[in-house]
């Protein structure tokens, strides 16, 4: 089962010899993932599970017509299958199309992630005893009542053959560690985790080492029993200062979604939503202070959501998203731009080969500025101070939204004063980002992402990337939970 | 089709079987799905195509000792077969690194099931045909699923069970601006062109009345109706977040943590089930457990009884009730009430009509506090007449009060609630929920 398939070179000229040439475009995804999840609770292993999912993907596109078939039989009569079932589609659907222009690009390229330490290095008996060691520093009291620390591994690699002769290979190895405490006195549990699952990226073993997941633990263990005895979060009108694994979060629900071309191209209304940005916008909207910079950037080494190609195959580039405050381009790839006639990006992406490309975020980072998170705390006189999400709820034109954090803390007259627990805030997208006071430097620019973001019909699950330094917002409302 | 996976997943398992050494005690599930997708928008077409999939996943047990693993069937049975051999060979590899698992338990008493729901559904260019043509004139945006679905299990005892169905849904909306639309489901075993008809009726008179005027509502406490969907959303985040599950309650982590904890209770109206027997998913589940037909959950608005998993079983000392891992509902079941259905909105008389709740999530988890939007359609009511659509209103509100202290009534009537959920593949979950008349419901925003 550890075969590269993308290595195979009679499986490549098959699907190319499978493509029709008598269509206007077609093309054969091959996406082949091998994933290990391993998992140790209260101090004993999980059973341990290996995945194997591999499939192809044909894409036709003839006539005016689009039609697509998945299919995980890779034999010549199971691709012919697959091919004449496209075509069909392609056929029935000619006529009634809401776009009829196919991906331009016929690219050819490659892409893998940076992989400093391969995990060979690490074998599976090493691998159990580090998630051990772990849990360990997590059950370090009675009151911690649940604890988890887990690790899974995917590697993907993808074929993109066209049949204008493009061909793109990506071999992308991701990584996501996961440590959770949970605390209990009575009616109030206090959960903390290891960036709410943010702390997840592209590489090898040195990942965990740049997240700090070796340390993570009895800090995690610590807090979470701290909030068990902290005051509820206060309710004002006050400075709202982010972390960066909230900010995730916070960029991802109201600057990433609103920007989607095809949410604003109705795509998405009857599952995910719509967008309060219309077409008019860019280029002028006002979308936040001047201090907000937003780029779509696959390019950053390491990130989820790095890549150099998207599904339909068109090279990925950095690009301003938003500029000094003002919107100046969507999140939409080839088809959709060709559609709305808005400036996009390369993030046609699908989540797996049984499932059609579509408009996602990729990396979406919000920039550094200049001032030190010392520097933003000394500057609130009345505020708090929030990290790690642990629930998002957010209309379906994604402007009035509702956030909740693990942990807070109390920051007065410039100073953190103390913990407090149940914290959440609230406001609306198209007015928050103007409220945007202050952005921390390189220093706490952190790379991080999400592996669940959830959209389209059919139901898709992409991991998005998002990095971020803490940011601060002013006349924010905030409050705690139940007494 | 799908009698042929039956029998191919059958004799792959007993192949299978065959090889196993010494003691070895071999569990194998199987899903999969022949699918046409049609996805609209605009009442023209976005993207449409086809799907075939069958994904198979193995636990592989000796002793205490096991290790789990899954693949994609080909369909061609050679190379399935040695597929699963070599997968085989690597979880014996993987095996021999790990300790007994304390918490492992599957069934050892074979009990052989089958459920096969055939079905009328129509060739994929009629049903596209019909679909537009509905839509014609209107803003039409969702998605046709369509095609057979299954799950089976097998091990090596001998134990085997199969569930299969053939079903069709589509689930749409018709616009008519911005955010103001018409939600509707058309789900089933046979198409039916006179329900689906009715539907299409049903919508269009409901479009009618989103034409009027939207109005915005200050935040505050209004009376509120909940209609069966939103009722879907605010049951369905509980119990996706272990409301009803044993591990969540043993750790502390359940939302109804104040239920078990502090004595809370909801409305004596409030009964809720997981009803088997009355949903669309399979009786099995992954360790060939058989699911009663109904495990009271909450009875007369008091905790009765949680969904074990075999590993909760085995961790906590109690009897599995066939749960999956996940100890989630997967048919779960509302009692309804004596609130007349058909005057519904006269029980209002005056307030707010919520066709749809979205996005809900907990503003604090272990007090049972949700916030959420309306959505679709919400209407404001006086004196039992609809008055104009409402602009989406954002509510935080504890299932204390809103299924407890403030509950005024439940339907008379229930309605059974197909999931349309498509991640990774179609889903069987259900619900039967019948509305709620709720005297006031907090809205911040």
């Amino acid at each position: 089962m550890t075969d590269l398939l993308i290595e195979s070179k009679p499986l490549e000229d098959l699907l190319r010899e499978s493509l029709p040439t008598d269509v206007d475009y077609a093309s054969a995804r091959l996406v082949d993932e091998r994933s290990e999840h391993l998992s140790v609770r209260q101090n004993k292993l999980e059973p341990i599970f290996n995945e194997f999912d591999t499939g192809v993907m044909i894409s036709i596109w003839n006539g005016g017509g689009l039609g697509y078939a998945a299919t995980a039989d890779l034999s010549t009569s199971g691709l012919a299958t697959a091919v004449d079932q496209a075509r069909h589609w392609a056929r029935v659907t000619a006529g009634a199309m809401v776009t009829t222009t196919p991906p331009s690009d016929h690219a050819t390229g490659s892409y893998a992630s940076p992989v400093e330490v391969s995990w060979d290095t690490l074998p599976l008996d090493d691998r159990l005893e580090l998630l051990q060691q772990q849990s360990r520093l997590l059950g370090i009291d009675d009151r911690i009542v649940d604890w988890r620390a887990a690790l899974t591994r995917r590697d993907v690699d993808q074929l993109l053959v066209t049949s204008g002769g493009g061909r793109i290979e990506q071999r992308f190895r991701f990584v996501y560690p996961h440590l959770r405490a949970t605390a209990n006195e009575g009616t109030n549990t206090q959960i903390r985790t290891f960036g709410a699952n943010a702390f997840c990226g592209q590489g090898g073993v040195e990942l965990l080492g740049r997240f700090g997941f070796g340390d993570a633990a009895s800090q995690i263990a610590e807090q979470a029993l701290e909030l068990l005895t902290a005051p509820n979060c206060p309710t004002d009108t006050m400075d709202l200062l982010l972390a960066p694994d909230q900010m995730v979060l916070q960029i991802h629900e109201s600057i990433g979604h609103p920007l989607e071309l095809d949410r604003i191209l109705g795509d998405e209304r009857n599952y995910a939503g719509t967008s309060f940005v219309t077409p008019e916008m860019f280029g002028s909207f006002q979308y936040g202070s001047d201090l907000l910079n937003v780029t779509f950037d696959p390019t950053v080494p390491g990130q989820l959501a790095s890549y150099g190609f998207d599904d339909d195959g068109t090279p990925a580039t950095r690009q301003h998203l938003i500029e000094n405050g003002i919107l100046v381009r969507g999140l939409g790839g080839d088809v959709s731009q060709a559609r709305s006639g808005l400036p996009g990006v390369a993030n046609s992406r699908a989540s797996g080969w049984n499932r059609p490309p579509i408009d996602r975020m990729a990396n979406l980072n919000l920039e550094a500025g200049e001032s030190s998170v010392e520097e933003l705390i000394a500057s609130i006189e009345n505020g708090v101070y929030l990290h790690t999400n642990n629930s998002w709820s957010i209309d379906d034109s994604r402007n009035k939204f509702q956030f909740s954090c693990e942990f807070g803390q109390r920051v007065e007259n410039g100073e953190i004063t103390g913990t407090v627990r149940n914290p959440s805030y609230r406001g609306i997208s198209r007015t928050f980002w103007r409220n945007l006071k202050g952005v921390a430097d390189a220093d706490s620019l952190t790379v991080m992402g999400t592996p669940n973001c959830g959209k389209g019909e059919l139901n898709q699950m992409v991991g998005t990337g998002h990095a971020s330094p803490a940011c601060l917002f002013v006349d924010v409302e905030v409050f705690g939970g139940e007494e | 089709m799908s009698q042929s996976d039956h029998t191919y997943f059958d004799e792959l398992i007993t192949n299978a079987t065959a090889q196993l050494a010494g003691d070895e005690v071999l569990l194998a599930n199987v899903t999969g799905e022949h699918t046409d997708f049609i996805r609209l928008n605009n009442n023209g077409v976005r993207q449409a195509g086809t799907v075939v999939q069958r994904r198979l996943s193995v636990d592989l047990i000796e002793g205490k000792r096991h290790v789990g693993g899954a693949f994609q069937l080909t369909g061609d049975r050679s190379l399935d077969d040695a597929r699963l051999t070599t997968l085989l060979s690597q979880l014996r590899e993987q095996r021999r690194l790990v300790a007994d698992d304390p918490y492992l338990l599957f069934n050892t008493s074979p009990n052989t099931t089958e459920r096969i729901e055939a079905g009328s559904i129509p060739e994929p260019d009629a049903a596209l045909a019909d679909i537009r043509a509905a839509g014609n004139g209107r803003d039409l945006v969702g998605i046709y699923a369509a095609g057979d679905t299954y799950s089976g299990f097998a091990n090596s005892l001998g134990q085997r069970n199969w569930f299969q169905s053939a079903t069709f849904n589509l689930d749409w909306c018709f616009y008519l601006q911005a955010d103001k639309a018409a939600k509707n489901l058309y789900a089933g075993f046979d198409w039916d062109e006179e329900a689906f008809a009715r539907k299409i009726d049903w919508s269009n008179r409901q479009l009618a009345a989103l034409e009027r005027e939207p109005i915005d509502l200050s935040p505050g406490e209004y009376r509120t109706y909940l209609a069966p969907r939103a009722m879907e959303e605010l049951v369905g985040l509980m119990s996706g977040y272990g409301a009803f599950g044993q591990r969540a309650h043993a750790t502390r982590q359940t939302p109804l943590l104040r239920m078990i904890a502090d004595d809370a209770t909801l409305s004596p109206l409030i009964t809720i089930s997981e009803n088997t027997a009355g949903g669309v998913a399979p009786n099995f589940q992954s360790a060939g457990f058989i699911r009663p037909d109904n495990v009271p959950l909450i009875v007369d608005g008091k905790y009765s009884n949680t969904l074990v998993s075999p590993r909760s079983a085995q961790e906590y000392g109690i009897p599995t009730n066939g749960a999956s891992d996940y100890e989630y509902p997967e048919s779960l079941s509302i009692a309804p009430g004596e609130v007349a259905t058909a005057t519904v909105s006269e029980a209002l008389d005056t307030g707010l009509f919520v066709g749809n709740l979205w996005y809900t999530n907990f503003s604090d988890r272990t007090a049972c506090r949700t916030t959420g939007m309306t959505r679709f359609a919400t209407f404001w009511v006086e004196d039992g007449e609809i008055v104009a659509p409402v602009n989406v209103l954002r509510f935080d509100d504890t299932a204390y009060s809103l299924l407890g202290e403030r509950l005024e009534g439940l339907t008379d009537e229930t309605e059974v609630l197909l999931d349309t959920s498509t991640y990774v593949e179609r889903s069987t979950m259900s619900s039967q929920l019948p509305g709620a008349l709720v005297g006031a419901m907090r809205f911040v925003l």
